[in-house]
């Protein structure tokens, strides 16, 4: 029964944190966003003292079963050890081996000490809920995209509006390589030893295995029932049940409940540590595991729904002008989303998972490829800019790098400002009247002003005020010189309000 | 239960779908149930009878119908030698045209990525030279020199491959006032070298094709005396008649003038591009109440080929279903009573009060310089227009599902880097426009429409 219990709240939160990564249309983290703002990491980093006190209480009344239900890396590694153990003689394959004591806390004193010297991109390496963000967005989100393009298509035939099509791209070539990374070597951790990873290496499983050695509830071998059949140690994928012992390492147990239900002797028991007498209760293991399939399989259908590949072609008549990509220009400062506040405290607060990133409906964020700020969201122009009526990065961000209250302050928030290079402009180049940038302004900061003061009829080329211009990207966007834009925006390092 | 369920919904299923084949019939040409009718007095069972053929001051029998070839069918993408047209198709559709009675085929030097000419002249020169007529133009507009002009008319006898050439115009007068026909006719001499060759008989009939302002209009008219114009090509529908767009002269000053001095009408745009089938659901309704086995666009050409001194009508035609259609409508022609005239009359001012931009689709603006594909947008923005999906407030009833129907189909029409957003107002496209339209500023109308869509500021 606990089993089923564990086993379900799992796979919801494992859905629909998953989905919040999917989600491109913005709707869902509405609803479940507050799932992402609860996993352990983003919660310490934005200094949500009330949900790291309330984790840290439930390790310690029930042990971790963070471990088990809210963390998304650790149900991911359960569903592949699922997968593995389904093979014709892996049902059993587990075994007790001793803790690796010294790589955990090595790990772990590591990890404190590059928070808080603010090296991030250990920091996002190893945290648990970055590595499957950055999964997520790079590996299972294409796959969602391109299945909703498959349905878009099929849309546009009936005169459906019901699906649009979005653009599927590698928004930084690093962080998709490391993502797949990532994922084979947890893969092929959790295919072998199940939890591994997440007793040897997370940083924070050794975090609440430390408060769950005292938890007051957590399973128990009864020595008397116990027929040493060796059944639980052997389907422990945390490999912490030492029978010689009939002790159990409470700091790596993640109370996954599976050798309750494996026991046939009624030998193992979930009870609070101070009770002496003990519970009768039996499970009905086959009908867990069978519900537990068939949530499975509903789950694999939704992630895998459109790996079939839409060949994408472009309507182009003869008759249109070939229109060549935008290049992006060298900044001298990346340029931050609205609302990270400055620098630092971006750098600092940011466990790039990598949420806001997959969330940006304009193609602007991408993740930074330089060491210091590795993963972390940037933003750049070549495919949209920061729209006026879009603050959905830092709705959805859940460690409040990002911030914003309202969508006024999105757009009084000077990110940076835009910066004119007059040889590409086309006004100069081709001879024509433009002001597309000043046209488009959101803030009103460009105005086409007369080459010759004496001559209103003058060339106009466009000036900007930077001190209202909130570097929104719009002028570099729709600026229709390239590759290179005649207007780019350069980062500033600390944001303000204008 | 269940089991019982499945029968009748498969009754339902087979019922529907005979009611469906049946009114797809109705729809598709021929109409079977005209066909029963017809049977045995006519070899064409598309039609109730003949073409209605008009006699031309020459003498020559014209049909009504004429075919415009500026809407070829295209490749996918374009042939070796840069050909945009399907061959194949083009062939396929005149022979049907000719075969059921179409002798008038309009071109020009310009149509079709300049690709029109050739393509028409192959499909043409497989029947013989006396069952057609073809029409082309002196289409100089970038460059008005007499010996480029003088070029591009002898370019025209090679493409079509013939030895002389049954109508010829002067293209699009009008487009720049009169400044610019004098510099394209006038001060080059051009209209005098045509003269001399309507008498060597290799033009055969001198005319010339009318978009712009009256007074441009009734200049080049007053010329008769010297040129003696032997037709005139106007833009006639029963929108245009007395609600003319933009700097567009109403046709019923155009058509009234030319009557008055007897000189035979040739018809463009009878249909607007398109724009008189692809209407509201209401005037549609009200088109098919009064007449419910006729398309939409047989009223619009019944309109064009009333008037007695109308020679032929053009139309575009792509679509083979759309031939077919023009087809039956104009064999014979059966001509507006006055009633009908009443019910157009009341039609064209109810399509007035939906704020369509005047795009015909001619494409004379591409390329764009700057990539837009200005068509798509304009077109795009009518079709929202007439299906209602322009919401005037966030507080319209169908908002929602206006808002979603503008900005998903925008995507889905035009790539985001063709959209107006990247209009820079060049205004290269302005003096193409044969509707003069002002192209940027529609552009970037309908930019700062999507704009407040986008922003959910309207």
């Amino acid at each position: 029964m606990l089993r089923k219990i564990r086993q379900t709240l799992a796979i919801v939160f494992f859905a629909m944190v998953t989905l919040l990564f999917l989600d491109f249309t913005g709707t869902l983290h509405v609803w479940f966003g507050w799932m992402a703002e609860i996993q352990f990491l983003p919660a310490l980093l934005a200094l949500n003292i009330g949900v790291v006190v309330f984790l840290l209480l439930l390790t310690l009344l029930f042990g971790r079963i963070y471990c088990s239900i809210i963390c998304p890396l650790g149900v991911f590694q359960d569903v592949v050890s699922w997968i593995s153990g389904k093979r014709k003689g892996k049902k059993h394959r587990f075994a007790y081996s001793p803790a690796l004591t010294w790589l955990r806390y090595a790990v772990l004193v590591l990890f404190v000490i590059a928070c808080i010297a603010g090296i991030n991109s250990f920091v996002a390496l190893l945290a648990p809920y970055s590595s499957y963000g950055r999964m997520a967005s790079n590996l299972f989100a294409p796959l969602w995209q391109w299945g909703n393009n498959v349905l878009a298509y099929l849309a546009e035939r009936v005169g459906s509006y019901a699906f649009y099509e979005t653009e599927v791209w590698i928004k930084s070539l690093p962080t998709f390589i490391l993502a797949l990374i990532t994922f084979v070597v947890i893969g092929v951790l959790a295919w072998h030893n199940g939890r591994t990873y997440c007793n040897t290496v997370c940083p924070v499983g050794t975090l609440l295995g430390v408060v769950s050695r005292f938890s007051l509830y957590r399973p128990v071998i009864d020595v008397e029932q116990c027929k040493n059949c060796r059944l639980c140690a052997k389907k422990c994928k945390s490999a912490c049940i030492d029978l010689e012992k009939h002790q159990i390492d409470y700091s790596r147990c993640v109370t996954c409940m599976d050798c309750l239900d494996a026991c046939k002797h009624g030998a193992i028991h979930y009870e609070n540590r101070f009770r002496q007498e003990r519970e009768t209760n039996t499970g009905n293991s086959k009908e867990a595991s069978d519900s537990s399939r068939r949530s499975f399989l509903t789950l694999a259908a939704t992630l895998t729904v459109g790996s079939v590949l839409k060949a994408q072609e472009k309507k182009v008549d003869g008759g249109l002008a070939p229109i060549i990509d935008k290049k992006k220009p060298e900044r001298q400062t990346p340029i931050l989303p609205p609302g990270a506040g400055d620098k630092r405290h971006f750098a600092q607060h940011c466990t790039a998972c990598q949420l806001c990133v997959s969330e940006c409906p304009n193609g602007v964020l991408r993740p930074s490829a330089n060491l210091t700020t590795f993963m972390q969201p940037q933003m750049s122009y070549e495919r949209g800019y920061c729209r006026p009526e879009c603050m959905r990065c830092a709705e959805v961000c859940p460690t409040g790098a990002i911030s914003l209250n309202t969508l006024a302050d999105k757009v009084s928030t000077q990110v940076g400002h835009a910066v004119f290079v007059k040889e590409l402009c086309v006004v100069q180049r081709d001879g024509v009247s433009c002001g597309n940038c000043a046209r488009h302004c959101p803030t009103g900061s460009i105005q086409m002003v007369a080459e010759n003061p004496d001559d209103p009829e003058s060339p106009r080329y466009p000036v900007v005020n930077v001190e209202t211009c909130i570097g929104c990207g719009a002028c570099e966007n729709l600026c229709p010189s390239r590759p290179y834009s005649a207007i780019y925006v350069e980062g500033h390092e600390r944001q303000r309000l204008v | 239960m269940e089991k019982n369920n499945n029968p009748i919904n498969r009754r339902k299923f087979i019922k529907i779908v005979g009611i469906s084949t049946a009114a797809l019939s109705g729809v598709l040409p021929g109409c079977t149930s005209e066909k029963k009718e017809t049977a045995g007095n006519s070899s064409a069972p598309q039609a109730s009878g003949e073409m209605t053929y008009r006699t031309a001051a020459c003498g020559d029998k014209v049909s009504l119908l004429g075919y415009g070839c500026m809407r070829w069918p295209t490749l996918p993408s374009p042939a070796q030698d840069g050909n945009v047209i399907d061959q194949a198709a083009v062939n396929d559709l005149v022979d049907y045209a000719i075969a059921h009675g179409v002798t008038y085929f309009d071109t020009s030097p310009v149509y079709m990525q300049g690709w029109s000419e050739k393509s028409t002249g192959i499909a043409l020169k497989r029947h013989p030279r006396e069952k057609w007529q073809i029409a082309t133009k002196l289409s100089n507009f970038s460059n008005y020199t007499r010996e480029n002009s003088i070029a591009m008319y002898k370019k025209s006898f090679e493409d079509l491959q013939v030895d002389y050439i049954d109508y010829y115009l002067l293209h699009s007068i009008g487009n720049g006032g009169i400044e610019t026909f004098r510099g394209r006719y006038i001060d080059n001499g051009m209209i005098d070298y045509l003269m001399e060759e309507r008498k060597a008989g290799r033009i055969r009939n001198l005319g010339f094709s009318f978009h712009g302002t009256q007074a441009v209009f009734d200049e080049v008219l007053a010329m008769y005396d010297k040129v003696h114009w032997d037709f005139v090509q106007i833009q006639l529908n029963y929108s245009d008649w007395r609600h003319a767009t933009g700097s567009n002269v109403n046709a019923e000053y155009l058509y009234g003038e030319l009557e008055k001095r007897n000189i035979q009408a040739i018809i463009m745009e009878p249909l607007l591009g398109g724009r008189l089938s692809k209407l509201p659901e209401h005037i549609i309704a009200r088109l098919k109440q009064r007449r419910p086995e006729d398309s939409v666009a047989s009223w619009a050409f019944r309109f064009a080929g009333s008037p007695e001194k109308v020679l032929t009508v053009l139309s575009g035609m792509t679509y083979k279903e759309h031939l077919i259609d023009n087809l039956r409508t104009y064999s014979p022609l059966i001509p507006l009573s006055d009633e009908d005239y009443k019910f157009l009359e009341e039609t064209a001012q109810l399509i007035m009060k939906y704020p369509t931009v005047p795009c015909n689709d001619c494409k004379y603006c591409m390329p764009c310089p700057y990539g837009i594909d200005i068509p798509g947008v304009l077109l795009h923005y009518n079709k929202c227009v007439n299906e209602g999906n322009i919401p005037k407030s966030r507080q319209d009833e169908n908002y929602r599902q206006a808002r979603r129907a503008f900005l998903v189909g925008y995507d889905r029409s035009v790539p985001k880097l063709r959209q107006a957003s990247h209009c820079i107002g060049c205004e290269t496209c302005n003096p193409h426009c044969p509707q003069s339209i002002d192209i940027p500023k529609e552009l970037h109308r309908i930019d700062a429409f999507v704009e407040q869509l986008k922003q959910e500021t309207l």
